[in-house]
């Protein structure tokens, strides 16, 4: 299936890009498995989403946690743990 | 009810004059507001730029502001959040509640502001002598939270 993948903050300065259309493998159903999956992209990724950072995912402009299932279309969007105010 | 994310300043008394003209059935108005600090952990600080996700947080700053109005009996609100580069001095943040009395007031507005700092999607980051780094988040900012499990 095909989603919508943005970067925020330093996790967008770390890959390098802000944006990115992805075409899943039918088995990432999950953001969980979606982190999994991008780890496997190099080292960077690995370091990004198999290290020690917290990750906060959003799906939809909802915040998620690892659990929550993707479907098609859907915009996901990782960040650092926010810092506002 | 309201929420704005903005490049530009604003003019607190301007606004709390607005919101408490426009309520005379308000007793209290609370406001806080936050501004960019001139040294942090030790450094000095040149600029502090603030990164945003448009779109999710102009709704998560309305949903803190529609559960604030749901926990407490509250007349009106507002939420102003700053967004790009800002200097030592600036203005980053705004939150006025009114109700009918302070009570209300006082614990809605630390509630949109302890949620705002964990839940809305802002970044910052700061430019010191050394060059720039992002802001980790506070372990303090997420036990502000537990307070308000069993309040209303």
């Amino acid at each position: 299936m095909k989603i919508k993948v943005l970067y925020f903050a330093r996790i967008k300065e770390i890959v390098n890009y802000s944006t990115e259309e992805l075409d899943l493998p039918d088995d990432v159903l999950t953001v969980a498995a979606l982190k999994n999956w991008l780890a496997t992209r190099g080292e960077v990724w690995a370091n990004l989403f198999h290290g020690k950072q917290i990750i906060r995912a959003a799906i939809n402009h909802q915040l998620v946690d690892d659990l929550a299932p993707i479907q098609a279309n859907d915009e996901v969007a990782f960040f650092p743990p926010v810092t506002g105010g | 009810m309201s929420v704005r994310v903005q490049t530009e300043d604003f003019d607190v008394g301007l606004l709390l004059n607005q919101l408490r003209l426009a309520h005379p059935n308000a007793g209290a108005l609370v406001s806080f507001v936050g501004q960019v600090r001139d040294i942090n952990d030790g450094d000095t600080v040149n600029t502090l730029t603030l990164e945003h996700y448009p779109g999710m947080t102009e709704s998560a700053l309305a949903a803190i502001e529609a559960d604030a109005h749901k926990r407490w009996n509250l007349i009106d609100s507002l939420i102003i959040h700053r967004v790009g580069t800002l200097k030592p001095l600036e203005q980053i943040v705004l939150v006025i509640v009114l109700s009918a009395h302070r009570g209300e007031a006082f614990n809605a507005c630390e509630f949109m502001m302890d949620y705002l700092k964990t839940q809305a999607p802002f970044w910052k980051k700061e430019i010191t002598p050394d060059g720039g780094r992002w802001l980790d988040a506070r372990v303090t900012d997420d036990f502000a939270l537990n307070k308000w499990d069993n309040i209303n």
